[in-house]
């Protein structure tokens, strides 16, 4: 079958190194529009150095990357996201001593029309769109159902939650790729069923490309339309989940020769 | 948020703003020695306390960032203020204070005063705010005595104005300088520019840009990460800080007749070093402005009594030399506030009018639990 889906992702020759270090070297990948692609490797295979990548946090050495047609390496951080890619990280990173409803209401900036004048002097302007803002913010925490615990400081949230609401802030972005790092880590088994329900939805709801990092094998098997495996920064195998797990190199990079 | 409840929030709001001008305004024409002597110095002091607490509270509690130069930008408006009213003094825009035209000379000088504190604050704000931490820590202390010296070298601000005498130290003459008298004819004066400055600078907070900044101070990582441009918010904040310091420098200006540069100096023990104002910040809680308010109040107050109580002389020998470092007695209070309220005294919460009426019940509360606690 014919993929006419349109390509979103796409990075060519992608590389970093560190020092003598080449961390991500000849990463090449393209993800079509609402795809669901993993990316897998064993830990320090370089997989969260390609989310750094990816989002502009590190400058690439060699290669480039292409969202669309429009080359988004060599852009700031805040600038790629703003050009529609998202994340979350392996160690949460939420506002903490923030609201849940504000932790989502940051991710909304680029969207606010007010300035600095409206702001101070409370104009007409500001009310209307702080309104919808806080409308659209509890859209958003209802669909992972944190709605209830909108004004709950964000420290205070369990585990899973906070996790949850890693992805709802990404998600404010309005972006049209999404970059999950290990979201199920440190879940247990409820936790990561709710998860699934969750990436489940946001397919359906936001038709978004996702790019998802996970150890959690079954859960890559499960939901992945296609794999691409790395191992010491090489790109090692690239398929569906079943070719995945039966490849002799891929056994061997988790397992050892 | 529901905003029925917020127009009502508004509404007693201004009502209380209301009845405090009107509290001021009758204060600043009724005769009386106390009033003039005591009262109005006192009020007018605490007036350029609370905005440099209040503003560098943004720049601190709001955005994270730890400056030790906030009086550098205070000088800035000092003087500003002070040459610039002089120079409108001298070619003759005002001769009384009681006049149309003064009024004229202190919006003027007020506006200049800011104004020069925020370009300053700019030229300042974007390399220092490439570092973090101690970094910037160490670069804005030594701002704030590179300021100090810088003003004192101006060769055309002398002592008596500018291009009055050689370059020096102190500035003799200071157009907006008030006397006792006027110190309390104008209070209310005092006091509606700090309603000004705490209203402009709480609705900063309360809007997107204070979502940014907090956003910073919890996670810089994060914020990118969610489309925001970090340096932007970090210099538009220290600015915005530095605009108010500057504000703050031009109050002090009309409460002093002669102007000193070592009265910003960082060596100096007396409130108006830098880190003092960071320690009124601390006390009064990192992201709390009514926090500010009352720990600059009650800052003010320590330091005052400390200087004129007569309680000091009657206290037994070795304490009485204790209270002749009043840096010291400050650290005390300090280490006790942080003792009982290791958050500050409003942590990041904020005073509202609309709390007051649960106090009795919260207190109540607050005791039980604590009993309930020790039985257990
Ligand atoms: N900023 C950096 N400076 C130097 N080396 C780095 C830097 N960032 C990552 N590395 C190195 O790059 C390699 C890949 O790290 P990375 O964090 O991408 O691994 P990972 O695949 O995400 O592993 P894990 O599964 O444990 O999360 C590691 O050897 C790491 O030490
Ligand atoms: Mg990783």
């Amino acid at each position: 079958m014919e993929d006419t889906r349109k390509t979103v992702l796409r990075t060519q020759h992608l590389g970093i190194t560190f020092g003598g270090l080449k961390a991500v070297s000849d990463f090449n990948i393209e993800i079509k529009e609402g795809e669901l692609v993993g990316l897998i490797g064993p830990n320090g295979a370089g997989k969260t150095t390609v989310f750094n990548l990816l989002t502009g946090v590190y400058k690439p050495t060699e290669g480039a990357i292409f969202l669309y047609d429009e080359k988004i390496s060599g852009k700031k951080s805040h600038q790629v996201v703003q050009a529609g890619i998202a994340r979350t990280f392996q160690n949460i990173r939420l506002f903490h001593q923030m609201t849940v409803i504000e932790n989502v209401l940051v991710a909304f900036t680029k969207d606010v029309k007010y300035g600095l004048f409206s702001a101070i002097f409370r104009t007409p302007a500001f009310w209307k769109t702080e309104k919808e803002l806080h409308e659209k913010a509890m859209e958003l925490l209802k669909i992972f159902s944190l709605d209830d615990k909108a004004d709950v400081v964000a420290s205070n949230l369990p585990y899973g939650e906070q996790r949850k609401l890693e992805i709802a802030r990404a998600l404010a972005t309005n972006m049209k790729v999404l970059l999950l790092d290990e979201p199920a880590a440190g879940m247990n088994p409820t936790e990561t069923a709710d998860l699934l329900k969750c990436i489940k939805v946001i397919r359906e709801k936001f038709k978004v490309a996702i790019l998802l990092i996970e150890h959690d094998m079954s859960l890559v098997m499960n939901v992945c339309e296609r794999i691409q495996v790395i191992s010491f920064g090489q790109t090692i195998a690239a398929g569906l989940p079943e070719e995945i797990a039966n490849n002799q190199q891929v056994i061997e990079a988790y397992l050892g020769k | 948020m529901k905003k029925e409840n917020t127009a009502f929030r508004y509404l007693i709001n201004l009502v209380a703003i209301i009845i405090l001008m009107v509290v001021f305004v009758v204060l600043s024409f009724h005769s009386n020695n106390t009033l003039k002597l005591k009262v109005a110095p006192a009020v007018w002091q605490c007036c350029y306390l609370i905005i440099m607490a209040a503003s560098l509270n943004l720049v601190l509690g709001y955005l994270g960032q730890l400056s030790l130069g906030h009086c550098g930008f205070m000088a800035v408006g000092a003087y500003t203020s002070a040459l610039i009213s002089l120079a409108l003094q001298r070619a003759g825009f005002y001769t009384e204070k009681n006049s149309i035209q003064f009024a004229i000379t202190l919006i003027i000088s007020i506006v200049a005063a800011a104004v020069v504190a925020a370009l300053i604050g700019v030229i300042v704000g974007i390399p220092a705010l490439r570092l973090k931490g101690d970094y910037l820590a160490i670069i804005t202390l030594g701002f704030g005595m590179i300021i100090v010296n810088l003003i004192n070298n101006i060769p055309f601000c002398g002592q008596q104005g500018l291009a009055e005498g050689a370059a020096s130290s102190a500035l003799y003459a200071n157009g907006l300088g008030f006397t006792n008298d006027e110190k309390q004819s104008f209070m209310w004066v005092g006091v509606l520019i700090v309603v000004l400055c705490m209203t402009t600078m709480v609705m900063f907070v309360r809007s997107k840009f204070g979502r940014v900044i907090r956003a910073i101070r919890d996670n810089e990582i994060a914020t990118s990460a969610t489309g925001n441009d970090i340096s932007y918010y970090k210099i538009l904040t220290f600015v915005f800080s530095a605009f108010f310091a500057g504000i703050a420098g031009a109050l002090y200006s009309c409460a002093n007749v002669s102007l000193a540069t070592t009265s910003f100096a960082f060596t100096n023990g007396s409130i108006l070093n830098s880190v003092f104002i960071v320690v009124t910040v601390v006390v009064g809680g990192m992201g709390s402005m009514t926090g500010s308010v009352i720990a600059a109040i009650g800052m003010f107050l320590l330091n005052y009594t400390i200087k004129n109580g007569s309680w000091v002389n009657a206290l037994p020998e070795f304490l009485k030399n204790v209270f002749t470092y009043p840096m010291l007695v400050y650290s005390i209070a300090l280490v006790i506030v942080i003792l009982f309220r290791p958050k500050g005294i409003m942590g990041d919460k904020e005073l509202s009018l609309f709390d007051i009426p649960g106090y009795p019940k919260r207190i109540a509360s607050y005791f039980k639990n604590k009993k309930a606690a020790k039985e257990v």
